[in-house]
């Protein structure tokens, strides 16, 4: 975004009014928290937390070339989806670079690919200029849409106050059309936290209300800094963090979201085949810090004298109160490795990831 | 936002407590607002010796990094070690349990009175 001003969400008077911190995100101004990242982060893991994600991206692909384009563009094969199902995929260049993750959702008439923020316009440009010969209409929504994110262990229950629809039906990656609170919505079993919870795609009109209602049944507004807390425990990747054009999703450890087998062939299909005879370049790891500190995005990584990697992602986790982070490294780095914190050498291990995992029911 | 009357602050949202040559240093409630959740403090050691607006250590809140910067120079004589377990302290209790660092001051540095720091509060809300 160069310069300007910044966008709002529906939801920005709703932010301003509960004395929420707001900061340039991707070139919207959106809550980083409200009361403080801990306490919001606590209520996600335990009872329910609503963020405003109304900033992200909602792209869709309609018309009878829509199917085909969605599988040019993404590395999860959609035809093994049903309607009513979405599927977590990273978007490639033909280098096998990220260009970004998605969420793409299987709708009966068309196809809704959730983008990031800060890739939004990026994205709409790779794929309008990497489907020009297909008979498919891409139209960003974006404004047209609130997203609420309702997690928690208690956010089903929530929820159901508000909705008809049978959730206790609904699977995670399983997606209903519904009404909340009165409003017409794609209600969809997904979300960013490592807990259960749901993602709510509704008329921006409606996403005041529908946002006050969920909180006057108790759910806990938090915002991004807890979003990021919360996604890092549970070793998810962040686009310009894990993720960017020099990392391929097989380095990110995100193979799972790669049909490298897909019939149709999709962008960056030879370099992800290539790289994972060859072996990855680099790869993906979790680790806690030893020593005292916290590592931080960037900090370098090191086995000795030589630098073998950087650090992602790194937090103190409110959970397991330890310093835990991400880092892309040398394939051949094994379980110990140093994080340089301004300019200190510091202990680390390697952990498997995700940090944390929720309980099933 | 509170300010109490008989420090001294700087512009970088430290605070400073005299008695005789020691001076007591801490951040203030508006800075620990503006940082959030702290839940890393790295402290000088005692011994060190710092010139006034010298970075002597770091805290860090849940999202991020930030220098604390000494309103004096002079030599650490204590250090609150407290805060290596207890960093929310900090949060909780400002200008008072979550103090930093004693330094024996040998420069006064460029110090605001709380008039003139709340006056500085202001123009930066506005």
């Amino acid at each position: 975004m160069a310069g300007g001003e910044l966008l709002r969400t529906p939801l920005y008077e709703e932010h301003r009014s509960l004395g929420a911190r707001l900061v340039d995100f991707a070139g919207w101004e959106m809550p980083v928290q409200y009361e403080g990242i801990k306490a919001e982060h606590q209520a996600v893991r335990n009872h329910a937390g609503l963020f405003d994600v109304s900033h992200m991206g909602e792209a869709f692909f309609r018309g009878p070339g829509a199917e085909e384009a969605v599988q040019r563009l993404i590395t999860r094969d959609v035809s093994r989806l049903d309607e009513g199902q979405a599927g977590y995929s990273a978007v490639c260049y033909e280098d096998g670079g990220t260009v970004d993750d998605v969420i793409v959702y299987r709708r009966p008439d068309d196809f809704l690919v959730v983008v990031n923020a800060s890739n939004r316009e990026k994205d709409l440009e790779h794929f309008r200029a990497n489907s020009e010969d297909l008979d498919v209409e891409i139209s960003d929504e974006t404004v047209d849409w609130g997203l609420l994110a309702l997690q928690g262990p208690e956010a089903e229950a929530l929820l159901q106050e508000l909705t008809e629809t049978d959730l206790s039906a609904l699977n995670p990656f399983r997606f209903a059309e519904g009404e909340v609170a009165g409003a017409q919505t794609i209600i969809s079993r997904t979300g960013y936290t490592g807990e259960d919870g749901f993602e709510l795609y509704l008329p921006s009109d409606d996403a005041p209300r529908v946002w006050r209602e969920l909180l006057e049944v108790g759910a806990t507004p938090a915002g991004l800094g807890a979003r990021d807390t919360l996604r890092l425990e549970a070793g998810m990747c962040l686009y310009g963090n894990e993720l960017d054009p020099e990392t391929t999703p097989l380095e990110a450890g995100i193979g799972f979201a790669v049909h490298l087998d897909k019939e149709q062939e999709f962008i960056g299909q030879d370099a992800l085949k290539k790289e994972k005879e060859e072996g990855l370049r680099k790869k993906l790891v979790g680790f806690e810090v030893d020593g005292r500190g916290i590592a931080r995005h960037d900090y370098p990584i090191k086995v000795e004298e030589d630098t073998v990697g950087k650090v992602t992602s790194g937090t103190l986790s409110p959970t397991l109160n330890k310093a835990i982070g991400l880092a892309l490294v040398s394939p051949g780095v094994e379980d110990r490795f140093e994080v340089v914190i301004r300019e200190r050498p510091v202990e680390a291990h390697t952990v498997e990831l995700p940090f944390y995992k929720r309980e099933k029911r | 936002m509170s300010v109490p009357e008989e420090l001294q602050y700087t512009r970088s949202h430290e605070w400073v407590r005299t008695e005789g040559d020691t001076a007591t240093i801490g951040i203030t409630e508006y800075a620990q607002e503006e940082l959030g959740d702290i839940v890393f403090v790295e402290l000088p050691e005692e011994g060190a010796t710092f010139d006034a607006g010298d970075s002597l250590g770091t805290l860090e809140s849940v999202k991020a990094v930030s220098d604390i910067y000494t309103p004096v120079g002079g030599e650490v004589v204590e250090v609150n070690s407290g805060l290596d377990d207890s960093p929310e302290k900090i949060n909780e209790d400002p200008y008072g349990e979550g103090w930093i660092a004693k330094l024996s001051v040998s420069d006064e540095g460029d110090l605001l009175s709380a008039s003139d720091y709340e006056q500085l509060l202001e123009e930066e809300e506005s």
